[in-house]
């Protein structure tokens, strides 16, 4: 059987400032990703695209050709599941050619399913069992602080991860040692895998939990870019305490048939449904 | 062995201010003066141990040497994962360490029985798995896996073990120390029971039976090929551990000796049988209870010569 491909439908190593278009190529990356790889957490992806751009495309102190540079900033996927998007977008600005992606858990690839440093450029940290990302975010954070380096550790977070105990341990430790340069991002579509959030364990009151720990906490529109923008681009390493960005997501945004769908978590987008996806992104 | 083992991070950390020690509020009395030199590199986590390790792998990504430190399976089982994914998938420089291996903890009940934690982080890819005969050792080996850069993991007795060594011996990282050498019978031994070992020695030679004995330290990468030659040469292979038969030091040998072609000596594991141990005592209590006792090794010894 013929193998399917999509090159050249995107620009490559483009350095795209509008984060709009980032988020866009986002989309199509994970819709084609997930398609090729027959892999699910598509609904997931789609969650965080809007977040994932604005952070590569704006917030983020990076150099993609210096990975090595001291004084970047930190970014941990610490939702493993959906690694696709930050392969796209890694590839999108510069890491690494956007025809990697066309691997996606392919035999002999680089690129699992879930987050892997081993072999790609500009990951910070290897994810995919919840729960892990926040305690070694903040880890570095501390590292930072004590070396006196004003760089910050963003960790973006499923709202279904945060059932796992450990990120509230981190969630007490950050909040105790005042991490200020640490933001937690908690991508809240309020649907886990199997079922809706408020079904499965209840995070609400959500934000007082945060507060009560000792974060900052902000609410944003998770899809809207100029809120977006506007909150994570102030947070500086030096505030007094940390910061816990809580996005309100659609999970499956931009594809009208897999949003806030709790199928769409594991469904992989093929034949027809991919070939809908599609037409939707690209507004046929 | 903890206080060998905070002697030495003391001397190391005076001269590397990227030294951080971790602990998960444990050690009390034992890393009070370490804290008091070492504000900025001392950190009590709390009863965290999934986020202690999550914390020293993102130090370590970031150019520290953490030291994690709990006692017998809290800093191992408890963040098992944050071990396997964290800590050794990304080669980070964190040394894990675990006081109380065995029954140092004894009377204390099941939870804090250290008995198959040496077969589960020997599992584990990217670990250097150590765990020194005595206090000497201990000193060794806290230079030796500070210096190895990359995920280790020191398991250690308690305190009051006695001394097996007059004078240092050379440590070097999946080598083991032949203590004393001219035996038909070779004792591998690993941890404290080192000094049970000597003792059994003894013994044996006082029954016209010779014994060589070699601290088995490093438990991972073991050191396969001394193993091999030791096994042609030998009249009886031994190994003693206070520890699980399955998978720790009689695993690992095990392994290495079913697959040699030709001639080679007949093994003997000394060891826990893999239950839980439900009695209550001591650790020389529970040594005796489980064959551990240097008269008990010594039979078994001449039940599998005889």
């Amino acid at each position: 059987m013929q193998q399917e491909t999509f090159v050249g439908m995107f620009k490559t190593g483009s350095q795209f400032m509008d984060t709009e278009k980032l988020a866009l190529s986002i989309r199509k990356h994970a819709v084609i990703m997930t398609h090729l790889g027959k892999s699910s957490h598509i609904g997931s992806i789609l969650s965080i695209a809007d977040i994932v751009a604005v952070l590569y495309g704006k917030i983020l102190r990076k150099r993609p050709q210096e990975l090595d540079w001291p004084d970047r900033d930190r970014f941990i996927l610490s939702k493993g599941h959906a690694g696709a998007g930050l392969y796209a977008a890694l590839a999108e600005t510069g890491y690494f050619p956007t025809d990697w992606l066309q691997g996606h858990c392919a035999n002999g690839s680089k690129l699992c399913g879930h987050v892997s440093h081993i072999g790609i450029p500009g990951v910070e940290l290897s994810t995919g069992s919840l729960g892990h990302g926040l305690s070694v975010g903040a880890g570095m954070a501390y590292a930072f602080r004590h070396d006196d380096k004003a760089h910050r550790v963003f960790v973006l977070m499923s709202d279904g991860e945060c059932d796992e105990g450990s990120n509230w341990e981190a969630i007490l430790f950050a909040g105790h040692h005042k991490l200020s340069n640490l933001i937690a991002i908690v991508d809240y579509n309020k649907i886990q895998s199997l079922a809706p959030v408020k079904e499965t364990l209840g995070l609400e009151p959500f934000v007082e939990k945060w507060r009560a720990f000792g974060w900052n906490v902000k609410e944003v529109d998770g899809h809207n870019h100029v809120e977006l923008s506007v909150c994570l681009n102030v947070i500086s390493a030096d505030g007094d305490s940390p910061v816990c960005v809580i996005a309100h997501t659609v999970k499956g945004k931009g594809i009208s048939f897999m949003e806030d769908s709790v199928l769409w978590h594991y469904r992989t987008p093929q034949g027809k449904e991919f070939d809908a996806a599609m037409a939707e992104l690209e507004g046929r | 062995m903890r206080d060998a083992f905070v002697t030495a991070l003391t001397e190391i950390a005076r001269a590397d201010k990227n030294v951080m020690l971790l602990t998960g509020d444990l050690g009390f009395g034992v890393l009070t003066e370490f804290a008091r030199e070492f504000p900025k590199q001392y950190l009590n986590v709390g009863v965290a141990e999934q986020n202690m390790t999550g914390l020293a792998t993102g130090m370590a990504l970031e150019g520290k040497t953490a030291f994690t430190y709990s006692i017998c399976n809290f800093p191992t089982f408890r963040c098992l994962e944050q071990i396997r994914n964290d800590v050794c998938y990304h080669n980070a420089d964190v040394k894990i360490v675990s006081i109380g291996g065995g029954f140092c903890y004894g009377p204390l009940g099941m939870t804090h029985h250290a008995t198959e934690d040496l077969a589960i982080m020997r599992a584990i890819p990217n670990l250097t798995v150590v765990a020194p005969g005595d206090t000497v050792e201990t000193i060794l080996a806290t230079r030796a896996i500070y210096e190895h850069k990359g995920p280790c993991f020191l398991r250690l007795g308690r305190g009051g073990e006695p001394k097996v060594y007059d004078q240092a011996p050379e440590f070097v990282l999946g080598k083991g120390i032949n203590v004393v050498s001219g035996g038909e019978v070779s004792i591998l031994s690993i941890g404290g029971i080192l000094s049970n070992v000597m003792c059994t020695h003894e013994i044996l030679k006082n029954k016209g039976v010779g014994t060589s004995v070699f601290s088995m330290h490093t438990l991972r990468p073991i050191d396969r090929r001394f193993i091999e030659s030791l096994a042609e040469e030998s009249r009886l292979i031994v190994t003693v551990e206070e520890h699980s038969i399955y998978g720790g030091l009689g695993g690992a040998v095990a392994e290495i000796l079913a697959e040699m072609h030709g001639e080679r000596a007949p093994l003997l594991r000394v060891g826990l049988d893999g239950d839980f141990c439900c009695e209550v005592g001591d650790q020389e209590y529970l040594r005796g209870l489980y064959g551990l006792d240097p008269e008990a090794i010594a039979d078994r010894v001449m039940q599998s010569i005889s």
